[in-house]
């Protein structure tokens, strides 16, 4: 029972703000976790290929000079919702027959201020965290630098978090 | 298949890549109910390597290996695509942004970040530094700050018809919009 907590309390200071604490009930190998390294491969080939990490075209969006951008996130999250409106119509479950649960996202004062500090930095590197690695792949070495300072960045946040406005 | 080859070569079209990236949420979903989302990454690099006792990063960070796996897949995807996929053309770009870019300099449109200005070399000048290290700083600081980054927010959050999400986004944009028209004409002019 006392685990039972312990593992409760667990979830829920993950699920502060992360985005990825669907928790599954299962407990897997280790090796389960490649077929995420595979979608992540697929992913970058995209990233990459889609020119949706490249500086210049996150220029252009943010200068409305081209519809590039606009046309990739508004696509990706019209097939977003579609997918999860089927999944939930067909109640469809997950490979291991789990059923499939999404988290909601509770508002608070961070989106705002977050979102405008983290609007900053995307035009300044031209990349979001994603980008950040499929650039470096790309042979952009010294954008390691960059995500070591994203790093940094997110340490300081959490170092800060009980202080900052919400 | 050479000719597929050929293809595959050229830049994506939008609504080929939109859609595709769109599927990655119901792929996640599907393979293990996992919400797509990218910036969580940094936080468990932070609970790993130096958490510091400090309670937002103490939880127990291997049940969230997937996420560092799928970003290694970004990685080796990044790394795949130049090797295989590489498109020797220069990426093309709006002319009107071309030529104000010109005005600072940067003209060297082989690499996905603008080779004058982002390299090792340049790290060591102003401008490089404020826009590499200081950039990334905002990046991570405020994407965590927000509770998500463009994946999670902007594709996920959204796809999920969250307020809070959308909210999120038009800020991404705001803050955008500021840094790019207001901000970095200041920077590249250093």
């Amino acid at each position: 029972m006392k685990q039972n907590t312990s593992m409760e309390k667990d979830l829920e200071i993950r699920s502060q703000d992360a985005m990825c604490v669907n928790e599954s009930q299962l407990s897997h190998k280790w090796y389960h976790n490649i077929k995420y390294a595979v979608v992540g491969i697929f992913f970058g080939v995209i990233f990459v290929k889609s020119e949706a990490i490249s500086w210049f075209r996150i220029q252009e969006m943010f200068r409305l000079q081209s519809f590039h951008m606009y046309g990739i996130i508004g696509s990706a999250v019209i097939v977003g919702i579609v997918s999860l409106w089927l999944i939930r119509k067909f109640n469809i479950k997950t490979i291991y027959g789990e059923p499939i649960h999404v988290s909601p996202k509770k508002f608070n004062k961070g989106q705002i201020y977050g979102g405008l500090i983290f609007g900053l930095g995307w035009a300044a590197t031209g990349a979001c965290p994603g980008p950040l690695f499929a650039q470096i792949g790309a042979g952009a070495t010294v954008i390691a630098l960059t995500l070591l300072s994203a790093i940094a960045g997110t340490w300081v946040y959490g170092f800060f978090r009980e202080k900052l406005p919400h | 298949m050479i000719k597929m080859l050929h293809l595959l070569k050229q830049p994506w079209p939008w609504y080929v890549a939109g859609p595709l990236i769109g599927l990655t949420v119901p792929a996640l979903l599907l393979l293990g109910n996992k919400s797509f989302g990218i910036s969580s990454s940094l936080r468990h690099i932070c609970a790993s390597c130096m958490p510091a006792n400090i309670p937002f990063f103490k939880y127990d960070w291997k049940k969230e290996a997937w996420n560092l796996f799928f970003i290694c897949g970004i990685l080796l995807g990044g790394m795949l695509t130049v090797k295989l996929l590489g498109d020797p053309n220069p990426v093309s770009v709006n002319p009107t942004l071309a030529k104000e870019l010109a005005g600072y300099g940067i003209t060297d449109y082989r690499n996905l970040i603008p080779e004058d200005i982002m390299n090792w070399r340049s790290l060591f000048t102003l401008k490089g530094f404020l826009l590499m290290i200081p950039g990334g700083f905002l990046v991570g600081f405020g994407s965590r700050y927000a509770g998500g980054c463009t994946s999670g927010h902007a594709i996920m959050g959204l796809s999920n018809l969250q307020w809070a999400s959308l909210v999120a986004t038009v800020c991404f944009m705001i803050g955008g919009f500021i840094m790019a028209n207001l901000i970095l004409p200041l920077i590249l002019s250093l």
